[in-house]
């Protein structure tokens, strides 16, 4: 594939986003509006998009500051709900560790889960891209952009209208989440962690502060684990022709698979 | 509660966990649990954060009914998903369900 200019690579970028900036307007417009039906003020809203910049955890976040919370769980619940960045972050890493720090720093700020799946799956295509920076820049900064567009819409909206959340508007971003979630639970371990961090969500759903969905992660990550260690001592039994270590390199591989296509789906909505 | 902290807080942490390894570059390795534990976080969280709204939505207990439009619209989402992977699709299968649901068959 020829190597493009700057500019070309920015553009594409933005190209290729563009079905997920759909996707992620009406959530910009729902989580703007959803401010109105929390104590803070309408610039509050935008301060967080333009500064979190982190979908999902600015949707827990208007959840807390409605019900009331202290700085640690806010924080705390930022921190797990955005770790799955971290994943985007060291499966993108070969491909930007050659950059300035400043370029580093920057299309940190901008990963979102919209823009990892863009990404990762233009660097899938061409590994060696010397312009791909480019093109990480300009998926990056065109969701950027939309994330504050469709906040300010919502922002105005739900000042208009506060009472918009009884609609039931937020299904979108339940039927959202299903779409990311159900391609995911194809492989036994992780399927497991889904119906596990489910149940625990529900059974611990009173308690304060939502806490509940720290204690349903941990359980779910726990059950997916062991449910994936499970599995591989049953292959180094299950091969009794072949010697120990054969076998546990042959299940380790095959899980290895199974993580790298976790890693490549778990694209989606904010 | 000071907003402005609480929300620039907030930015930092997400800053930190987004850039972090980015910016340590090649001073970072992951060990294979860590890695594998991460692994479950997407399905974890979404999961999490999904249930609780579609099984309860008002907050006080069960709504295991067809008169629940979230939970109906949710079941229909999964099963169009699991048979087509198709996300767009899915989403707009289960938005429709919703509207149906709620402003047509409830109403």
């Amino acid at each position: 594939m020829p190597v493009l200019s700057r500019s070309a690579s920015f553009v594409a970028g933005a190209r290729d986003t563009v079905p997920m900036i759909v996707g992620a307007a009406p959530f910009g417009l729902i989580f703007g509006a959803l401010v109105a039906t929390t104590p803070l003020a309408t610039w509050h809203g935008q301060l967080m998009s333009l500064t979190v910049f982190a979908g999902s955890s600015q949707f827990i976040a208007a959840g807390l500051f409605a019900t009331g919370v202290g700085y640690a769980v806010l924080w705390a619940t930022t921190l797990i709900v955005n770790l799955r960045h971290m994943l985007y972050a060291a499966n993108l890493l070969p491909h930007v560790r050659h950059l300035s720090l400043r370029w580093r720093a920057m299309l940190g700020f901008l990963l979102t889960d919209e823009t990892f799946a863009v990404t990762s799956s233009h660097f899938h295509r061409q590994p060696d891209d010397p312009m791909g920076h480019w093109y990480f820049l300009g998926s990056g900064l065109s969701m950027y952009l939309n994330w504050q567009i469709w906040t300010l819409a919502g922002l105005l909206f739900g000042a208009a209208f506060p009472r918009l959340q009884t609609l039931g508007l937020d299904f979108a971003m339940v039927a959202t989440f299903i779409a990311i979630i159900v391609p995911q639970m194809a492989r036994m371990p992780w399927a497991i962690a889904t119906v596990v961090a489910g149940a625990s969500a529900y059974l611990c759903h009173g308690l304060p502060y939502k806490l509940g969905l720290l204690v349903a992660v941990t359980l779910g990550i726990a059950a997916g684990m062991l449910a994936l260690h499970a599995r591989r001592r049953d292959g180094g039994r299950a091969s009794p022709g072949a010697t120990r270590n054969d076998a546990l390199d042959a299940g380790t591989a095959d899980d290895r698979a199974g993580l790298r296509s976790q890693e490549t789906s778990a694209g989606g909505a904010q | 509660m000071n907003y402005v902290l609480a929300i620039l807080g907030m930015a930092t942490v997400t800053f930190a966990v987004k850039a972090g390894i980015f910016v340590l570059g090649d001073r970072v390795r992951f060990p294979e649990w860590l890695r594998e534990a991460l692994s479950f976080v997407p399905v974890t969280v979404l999961t999490a954060i999904i249930v609780p709204m579609t099984l309860a939505p008002h907050g006080n207990g069960l709504e295991l009914t067809w008169r629940n439009p979230q939970l109906v619209a949710a079941l229909v989402a999964i099963a169009v998903c699991a048979a087509t992977r198709h996300q767009l699709l899915t989403i707009g299968a289960g938005l429709a369900v919703f509207f149906t649901w709620q402003l047509g068959v409830l109403a």
